[in-house]
């Protein structure tokens, strides 16, 4: 009998065996997705002695990081993502106390409970942070504070001198597809769901006749018209970057000319002596339409391990010194009122209009589309389709 | 005192040993409880939740997860087809990359098993296997650097009027070939290195020529071996994503999979079954073809 094990019967109980681990293990998950958002810290005790942080590229780095260690002794361990994507993903981990997280990221993770209130009173330094990014519909939900703001800016748009003549003052080197074919190959374009919102930007101001009013709430139509814009670009992109390094390599190797960008990349490639240029200081760094743009939220995970030195991060990095290196470093508007002083060049605030709340008219700040557009109606394309539409456009 | 401890312990040991003596599946089962736990609850069980997570559905409005029975994520992948277009350009690809590895891998294999000397043997497999020891980011990164424009690659061309492929498809395979290509040469090198030299000869003998013992003695024998390895090439290549984001533009079911994951998981899921299916599928075939009656 030993000798002649019936090979059904035992497939048959390994079968059972494994669904019964499966319920097993869809039970654990189903109830440890239930858990509800924590409280708000009510007093910042003694540092943890580590901080372990998810941000953008250039939004940690020694400079400030070295002094924080020093005087907080939180040791700091930086994860750097590159779409906002990656950081919702990252902060479900539970692995990591903060995250710099932009306005398509914020909803996304308070709905899930991923992050705590942040009790603004602990925050010494909030209180000088300019109002108009203060209570926020992408920091503050239902009059309650989610985080710091850090800084803003706009994306730019980014060309390498030396084969882009004329120095372009409009997206449609990008997205008219006539023009954008003379770079055909040699564009960088944004590799996030999120920029169909610059093609939407693009649309608002070259086709009126869309009534596009807010590049996140777009409806059928308007959305439909973004994504097909984008189609046609994909023929003319040489590549679409997610990583800052890779964008970099590609403008040092002169595989792009042309491209969206941030200040980091810009700022990293000038500093290494390439002929790169962006939409110059006396435009507010924008093409003719405006732009889409971020302002970047500090916020804490619901799973900290390290709160205390989490708050005490989040009181550093907008500390006006600590701010005005940053913002300097990474190529933003300060978030803090009291960096403008701190700024090595005098003239910084001005040219990034910190302190002109008409600028950021033009800025479209990053949000996460829902299907609630703001004029009361719901047949808008919330973030999932935006997603769905990024896979198609690039194929 | 310390002669009498050992004793003391020795006969514990013993008294252990005696307990076990004669009964062989309790040794079995003492042997085995932790990988086969480890193999089971942590690796199978994970590959369950995914395939029930598969069924699941996110809610429209407010992105979350309904825990229920539908078929509406295998309805998008079959009828969008955006989707089917990055799971035949997956396959494409992975079958192209095992194809090319094959052709590469053989003749250094069978150099490696049956010409090379004893010191030459050494070297080559350090040589393959030197690749393994670096990070697989900094060879991608190595290889993007000499793909670029103004790269090596251009560089060496343009004496001939010749351009690199550039960044794109052909990027991705020449990238995964070069990565995955030690997987490929060591199975073969093994399986090589098992057919006896004497069955060699003896074709020699018979008047056979070196390709008719090639073609008769050598592929046949050596063949599950290549089958084998092709699994280790097709599936890695398969699973990747990091290689077609640095290197192209093209999507692969893995990017996708990434890209849904944070905000529509049973989607994910329902993808990452996909490429589970064709492995199967792909060892169904190997079996057939025998590469697993060596092991």
């Amino acid at each position: 009998m030993k000798k002649h094990p019936n090979p059904a019967r035992t497939a048959w109980l390994i079968a059972a065996g494994l669904v019964s681990i499966m319920l097993l293990l869809a039970g654990c998950g189903s109830s440890s997705s239930n858990s509800t958002s924590g409280e708000e810290l009510q007093k910042v005790g003694k540092g943890e002695g580590a901080l372990s942080l998810i941000s953008w590229a250039g939004y940690v780095e020694e400079p400030w990081t070295k002094p924080f260690e020093e005087k907080t002794g939180c040791k700091v361990s930086d994860k750097v993502a590159g779409t906002s994507d990656e950081m919702v993903t990252l902060m479900r981990s539970g692995q990591y106390d903060g995250v710099s997280a932009s306005g398509n990221a914020t909803a996304r993770l308070v709905d899930a409970g991923n992050v705590d209130p942040v009790n603004v009173n602990l925050v010494p330094n909030y209180k000088t942070i300019f109002s108009d990014l203060k209570s926020q519909p992408y920091n503050t939900f239902d009059g309650v504070h989610y985080g710091i703001p850090h800084g803003r800016g706009a994306n730019l748009l980014m060309w390498n001198s030396e084969d882009v003549k004329p120095a372009p003052t409009s997206w449609n080197v990008m997205f008219d597809p006539k023009v954008a074919a003379k770079y055909k190959g040699k564009i960088s374009a944004y590799d996030d769901p999120i920029y169909i919102a610059d093609a939407a930007v693009y649309l608002k101001a070259h086709q009126p006749e869309l009534g596009i009013e807010n590049p996140y709430e777009l409806n059928e139509e308007q959305f439909e018209a973004a994504v097909n814009l984008l189609k046609e670009q994909r023929a003319n992109v040489g590549e679409y970057w997610s990583d800052a390094a890779k964008q970099i390599s590609a403008f040092a190797g002169g595989d792009d000319a042309l491209g969206t960008t941030w200040q980091y990349q810009y700022f990293a490639l000038k500093g290494e002596g390439h002929p790169v240029a962006a939409s110059p200081a006396s435009q507010g760094f924008l093409p003719s339409e405006g732009a889409t743009g971020w302002s970047d939220t500090w916020m804490i995970s619901s799973e900290a391990k390290h709160p205390n030195c989490m708050y005490m991060w989040m009181n550093w990095i907008v500390s006006p010194k600590v701010n005005a290196e940053v913002a300097e470093f990474f190529g933003e508007a300060p978030a803090q009122t009291l960096a403008c002083e701190h700024t090595e060049n005098k003239n910084f605030c001005n040219e990034y209009h910190a302190e002109n709340p008409g600028f950021w008219k033009r800025v479209y700040y990053w949000e996460t589309p829902l299907s609630e557009c703001g004029n009361g109606s719901s047949d808008c394309k919330n973030y999932n389709d935006w997603v769905q539409a990024w896979t198609s456009i690039k194929g | 005192m310390a002669t009498e401890a050992v004793v003391e312990r020795r006969s514990a040991g013993h008294r252990l040993a005696g307990f076990f003596h004669g009964r062989r599946r309790l040794q079995i089962s003492g042997l085995l409880a932790g990988p086969l736990g480890w193999l089971v609850v942590g690796y199978l069980g994970s590959l369950a939740v995914l395939l029930i997570a598969a069924f699941w559905t996110v809610d429209p409005l407010s992105g979350e997860v309904i825990r229920g029975l539908s078929f509406e994520n295998f309805e998008t992948l079959f009828n969008e087809p955006v989707y089917r277009e990055i799971v035949w350009r997956t396959v494409r690809i992975a079958a192209l990359v095992t194809v090319t590895d094959a052709i590469l891998a053989f003749p250094i294999a069978f150099y490696m098993a049956k010409v090379a000397s004893r010191r030459g043997k050494a070297i080559l497999i350090v040589a393959v296997l030197l690749p393994l020891w670096s990070s697989y980011l900094v060879k991608v990164y190595a290889w993007r650097t000499m793909l670029s424009a103004g790269g090596v690659i251009n560089w060496a061309l343009a004496p001939f009027g010749l351009e690199g492929p550039g960044f794109g498809g052909t990027a991705v395979w020449l990238v995964m070939s070069y990565l995955w290509l030690p997987y490929m040469i060591l199975p073969i090198y093994a399986g090589l290195e098992r057919i006896p030299n004497s069955l060699i000869s003896a074709s020699e003998d018979l008047g056979a020529s070196p390709f008719t013992t090639f073609r008769r003695v050598i592929l046949p024998l050596s063949f599950p071996a290549v089958v084998a390895g092709s699994i280790f090439t097709f599936a890695l290549t398969l699973g990747d994503y990091i290689t077609p984001r640095l290197v192209s533009n093209d999507q692969f079911i893995g990017n996708v999979i990434f890209n849904n994951i944070s905000n529509n998981l049973p989607l994910a899921s329902a993808l990452a079954l996909v490429p589970i299916v064709v492995m199967i599928a792909y060892l169904m075939v190997a079996r057939k073809l025998g590469a697993f009656e060596h092991i």
